[in-house]
């Protein structure tokens, strides 16, 4: 649907899209994830036509479309500020699209009454940008964008101006929105709970490069580098050296074993998520790999769970996360003495 | 602690500490506008006298009457000043409008360090006497001024019958719009760099070709800014007299002048009181007119 081939793009204060290689599949929700200054809002904007390239390709349905101005693209965005008119009416925001178009009489009154009722706001089709609430205008930004049944949706950070409840229910409805009308959607967010939640599939993207595309899952359960496992979701994330047995972690005392040997030398790291870090009282007789005396530094308590921070012996700070039963307080408290154990499973080595 | 018992100090001092704060523009108002302007009213009601003051006692009501007005507008010389001055402040916004639209929107468009650089050199030129710049005018628009010259040398007029700009109505109405410029770019500038310029950008992405997204969306969120610069420069251009007096010559006239010279040559203040009670009768027509479509565009954003 989308392929971007070698995208490049340099501005005076350096690279913002270095050399990106991309294919977005059609009916996909893709969502591009990174930082500030990732580099994520120029490649999207490259998408739309905002910004020319310096070298590389857009191509949209197999038609070249590097240098079509964005009037011309078959694509549609939804701005971070929502950009709605503000001296035009909830109808007629919705409807500049397809005026521009031409569509005019009983079609644009009918296409523009799908659009608001797609996004539950027909009611509110006679009131101006000012009279409504960010949720409402956020849905009347959808509904303007995807009228013209664009063949592509870009969405520049469609939640970050929404407060944490709403976010939620937005979240469902963009879902259902993307299914509903079967437009190819590309987010680019800064979140990564909301990369996650929405989209199939994800592109990690760090200094104008592309880390990593791949499900959630995948890029929960198999980070290909560093960045990608630090980046999505907390971790435990120490350099290591091959050694007989496993790997031997910075910091941390005993082997650490992974499921795979991996061949070849160093340099390399660990990484284990903390939820896959079981914690319990001092054992005394510790395993000699995939395990860790220590003492609780210090806790911080989420209600559902409860993340320990724990000082190995080694000296490494680990942390482990533990599901807390209804009503318990935490199980353990500062100052305890502990010994921390995981499963081969949960250690992925990284390369990078 | 009720109210009854009064007189508190400390219930009292902030609402003394408010009034006068609340009421100083209203005290200003009367004091240097309304005043002045009763006093304008009064005098043009008189008959000029022999003598210091030199009108007649404006509160004897019985001897005030309209007649400077009636012979001002009886006067040749005064429809044409009044219709030169309309016609020239007319032209002048018009104009400034239409250089000053594409300079202010440039500046909005150009990055914040570089705009304060263009701020400063639009406003460079005040921090010279309008006096002197017009003067300074007079050497370009001669006949053997600056711009003849540089068009002699280029072979594309006759040295010998050099044409004359000067005393002309185009040397009023260069020096004019030059005079003027910067106070429609100003307000317009002020406006444009409010714009959202995402609004643009989404105009285009939903379709509309860059000249589209201008007229549909930009120009729309630009008219606060153009109606004031539209007032900002007619007003005071109406009243002009330095430039039609410098420019325009002996015999060019416009209520500006023509108030001047019933002042100062001929000592009839009444006649001159009428002349500029005139000239704010004409103002204040546009003024509403502006102010009433200004209202309706805020209530329709």
């Amino acid at each position: 649907m989308i392929r971007v081939e070698g995208l490049t793009k340099n501005f005076d204060d350096g690279v913002a899209v270095a050399g990106v290689d991309l294919a977005i599949a059609r009916n996909e929700f893709f969502a591009i994830l990174g930082g500030s200054g990732s580099g994520k809002t120029t490649l999207l904007r490259l998408i739309a036509g905002f910004e020319r390239p310096d070298r590389g390709r857009i191509l949209i349905d197999g038609v070249d479309m590097t240098d079509a101005p964005p009037h011309r693209r078959p694509v549609n965005m939804m701005f971070q500020s929502y950009a709605l008119f503000p001296h035009m009416s909830v109808t007629r925001n919705v409807e500049f699209g397809l005026r521009q178009e031409g569509v005019r009489g009983a079609d644009l009154r009918r296409r523009t009454e799908e659009a608001l009722d797609l996004v539950a706001m027909r009611d509110y089709a006679e009131r101006k940008p000012h009279q409504l609430s960010g949720g409402q205008k956020q849905r009347v930004a959808l509904a303007r964008a995807i009228v013209k049944r664009p063949k592509v949706l870009l969405l520049d950070e469609p939640l970050s101006a929404l407060d944490r409840k709403l976010r939620e229910q937005t979240q469902l409805h963009l879902t259902e929105v993307q299914k509903k009308t079967g437009v190819t959607f590309v987010v680019v967010t800064h979140d990564q709970d909301e990369a996650m939640t929405l989209a199939s599939k994800v592109a990690v993207m760090n200094q104008g490069r592309i880390e990593q595309v791949d499900t959630p899952r995948a890029l929960y359960a198999q980070p290909i580098n560093r960045f990608v496992a630090g980046f999505i979701g907390a971790t435990n994330l120490m350099p290591a050296e091959a050694s007989g047995e496993g790997f031997l972690g910075e910091g941390v005392a005993g082997f650490l074993v992974a499921p795979a040997a991996l061949a070849g030398a160093g340099p390399f790291w660990v990484s284990i998520r903390p939820e896959n870090i079981a914690i319990s009282a001092r054992n005394a007789h510790l395993p000699r790999s995939n395990a860790e005396n220590g003492r609780v530094e210090s806790l911080s308590y989420y209600g559902d769970h409860t993340v320990y921070f724990v000082r190995a012996e080694g000296g490494a700070l680990l942390r482990a996360a533990l599901f807390n039963a209804a009503h318990a307080a935490p199980a353990f408290h500062v100052g305890d003495d502990v010994t921390l154990a995981w499963p081969p499973e949960a250690v992925t080595v990284l390369r990078s | 602690m009720t109210r009854a018992n009064g007189g508190r100090p400390s219930d009292q001092a902030p609402k003394n500490s408010a009034f006068p704060s609340a009421a100083a523009p209203y005290a200003w108002l009367l004091a240097f506008f309304m005043a002045p302007l009763l006093v304008s009213l009064a005098i043009s009601l008189t008959h000029a006298v022999d003598g210091v003051p030199p009108y007649s006692n404006p509160l004897d009501w019985r001897a005030l009457n309209l007649d400077n007005y009636r012979s001002i507008l009886g006067d040749n010389l005064y429809v044409l000043a009044l219709w030169n001055s309309v016609r020239i402040a007319a032209t002048t916004s018009l104009l400034c409008l239409a250089l000053g639209y594409p300079m202010a929107y440039a500046m909005a468009l150009e990055p914040p360090h570089r705009r304060h650089l263009l701020l400063m050199a639009i406003i460079l030129p005040f921090f010279t006497s309008s006096l002197i710049r017009t003067f300074a005018m007079i050497n370009l628009l001669k006949e053997t001024g600056l711009i003849n010259q540089a068009l002699a040398s280029l072979g594309l007029i006759d040295p010998a019958h050099p044409p004359s700009i000067l005393y002309t109505d185009a040397a009023v109405q260069i020096g004019m719009v030059y005079n003027y410029l910067p106070f429609m770019i100003l307000p317009l500038y002020a406006n444009l760099v409010k714009i959202d310029w995402s609004l643009a950008e989404a105009a285009r992405d939903l379709g509309a070709p860059p000249r589209q997204a201008f007229l549909r969306i930009v120009l729309p969120l630009s008219w606060p800014g153009i109606l004031s610069g539209l007032l900002l420069v007619f007003i005071p251009a109406c009243g002009e007299y330095v430039v039609p007096t410098l420019l325009g010559g002996q015999n060019y006239v416009m209520l500006g002048t023509q108030l001047a010279n019933e002042f100062f040559q001929n000592r009839d203040w009444p006649t001159a009181s009428a002349v500029a009670i005139l000239l704010l009768a004409i103002l204040v027509a546009p003024l509403l007119l502006l102010q009433a479509l200004a209202r309706r565009l805020e209530a329709a954003s």
